[in-house]
């Protein structure tokens, strides 16, 4: 029990430096929110001036925004962490290694939450639709969705951190592994706001729960890995 | 010796199961020629799948034993994996135009998982060409091999609900095409491709894994040559000056 406690608090403290960095610094939050916006004002351009196509898309476009700027956010909090061997100096301290996973992936969370958070009102905007009646189904699909994100994120981040090609490398092993997961919040997203199909709403945020668990206890297994030299 | 006895027996039984099924074995009434494909897609990626599993099985050995010839299995395995799926992909493809009328069919989940698959272990491959030290790269492409291994049922799943979940069975799926009331010759041909091929598969696995082992030795090779060369020229420097001082002295 106590051993638990430990790893849960040498999690929230990497957690809260990250976020304590992120607040002083704001270097993620300006690139990735203004990268991810216009990623948004670009499909727009790329699927025309139709708006109902527009409305029909939006779920598939603003998780693929979200996406997009997810590997963003993963990128940039392991990059701070390899900078002046800040990452050999973590994986020192006497806490296990799967709590420093835990860590980064609370901070990447916390990141890609806010993202979706900016997110959804600008599609409701850029595209016109109203979000206000299913925003407890959205609000699910996010966070579950922002977990899974977080989870694989967190891992492929520090399987890539020290290569050359990394900025190549984090999307191509990222991309096919969250398959899924887009998958499932897009269909989640629009049975949310078609409302008309309860079930499978349900169906979805089940795949995604199984998702976030398996990813985030087979990082946490083998994160351990990537800190050794 | 006995890989290349296995070798030539690997092509004797392609090049026999292969005749049998271009032309011993009657086409199909439906599907005429076209259903002879089958005959390879089956047992291409049925390999593939076989290939990763290896892989996977080879990276969780690596990480517990720290065994240079584990990460050779799973490099093999990869590799090989990667080319019966590109095969069974292709195959699949020149199957698909006659019989379904399109190329690419987004209804049917094996082919979108299969296409998935590849670009998984197309990039275990490309992030293990970019890694450098031998130890570092069995270890992270280890991981990586295990998580894309976990990643292949969720990725199976997901698909087969998104074309609709409460949707029976397409028609059309590969497997129709083994349907039990299936000829006795077909299920025959179909058998002795599929052992004629996991045959073929074995030999190029050994020979892929020493290919590895070779890799390996030359990298090592390398190494030490630099490091003895790096060591010859301390020494050099250091005797030089040396030599100097006791003639000046």
């Amino acid at each position: 029990m106590s051993a638990l406690r430990a790893d849960a608090s040498a999690a929230l403290a990497i957690a809260r430096k990250d976020a304590i960095a992120e607040l002083r610094g704001r270097q993620i939050a300006g690139s990735t929110l203004f990268f991810a916006t216009l990623v948004l004002l670009l499909f727009g351009f790329a699927l025309g001036p139709d708006s109902r196509r527009l409305a029909e898309a939006a779920p598939g476009l603003l998780w693929l925004a979200i996406v997009f700027g997810s590997l963003l956010i993963v990128a940039r909090l392991h990059q701070l962490e390899a900078e002046d061997g800040a990452l050999e100096e973590l994986a020192r301290y006497p806490i296990e290694r799967h709590a420093i996973y835990l860590g980064k992936l609370l901070a990447g969370l916390a990141a890609v939450l806010v993202l979706g958070g900016v997110l959804l009102p600008v599609v409701a905007i850029l595209y016109g639709i109203d979000l206000a009646a299913a925003w407890p189904a959205l609000l699910a699909t996010l966070v579950l969705g922002a977990i899974g994100l977080a989870a694989v994120g967190t891992f492929y981040a520090g399987v890539t951190v020290r290569m050359q090609a990394r900025e190549v490398m984090l999307p191509l092993l990222m991309l096919p592994v969250v398959a899924p997961l887009l998958l499932a919040t897009v269909k989640a997203t629009s049975a949310a706001l078609t409302a008309n199909a309860l079930g499978d709403l349900g169906a979805w945020l089940q795949l995604l729960i199984v998702f976030d668990v398996v990813m985030a206890v087979a990082g946490a297994a083998t994160y351990g890995h990537l800190l050794e030299e | 010796m006995g890989t290349r006895v296995l070798g030539i027996v690997a092509l004797v039984a392609v090049l026999a199961a292969s005749v049998n099924a271009l032309f011993l074995v009657p086409a199909d009434v439906n599907q005429g020629d076209a259903q002879r494909i089958m005959y390879v897609h089956v047992p291409s990626a049925w390999l593939g799948y076989l290939s990763f599993g290896v892989t996977a099985l080879a990276g969780i050995g690596y990480l517990w034993k720290r065994d240079l010839r584990l990460d050779a299995v799973a490099v093999a395995g990869a590799e090989i994996g990667v080319m019966f799926t590109a095969f069974a992909i292709w195959g699949g493809m020149m199957w698909g135009r006659p019989v379904w009328g399109v190329f690419w069919q987004w209804e049917d989940p094996r082919l979108t998982t299969t296409a998935l698959l590849l670009a998984l272990y197309l990039g275990y491959l490309l992030f293990r060409r970019l890694t450098d030290d031998p130890h570092r790269r069995a270890a992270r492409a280890a991981v990586v091999g295990i998580v894309a291994a976990v990643d292949i049922p969720i990725v199976h799943f997901s698909v087969e609900w998104w074309r609709g979940l409460h949707q029976g069975p397409t028609i059309g799926s590969p497997d129709k095409v083994l349907h039990p009331s299936a000829p006795g010759l077909f299920v025959l041909a179909l058998v002795s491709m599929v052992v004629a091929f996991t045959l073929a598969w074995a030999w190029l696995m050994i020979r892929r894994y020493q290919l590895a082992r070779i890799d390996w030795q030359i990298e090592e090779h390398g190494r030490l040559g630099r490091i003895s060369a790096a060591r010859r020229a301390v020494r050099a420097a250091a005797t030089t000056p040396a030599d100097g001082a006791a003639e000046g002295a």
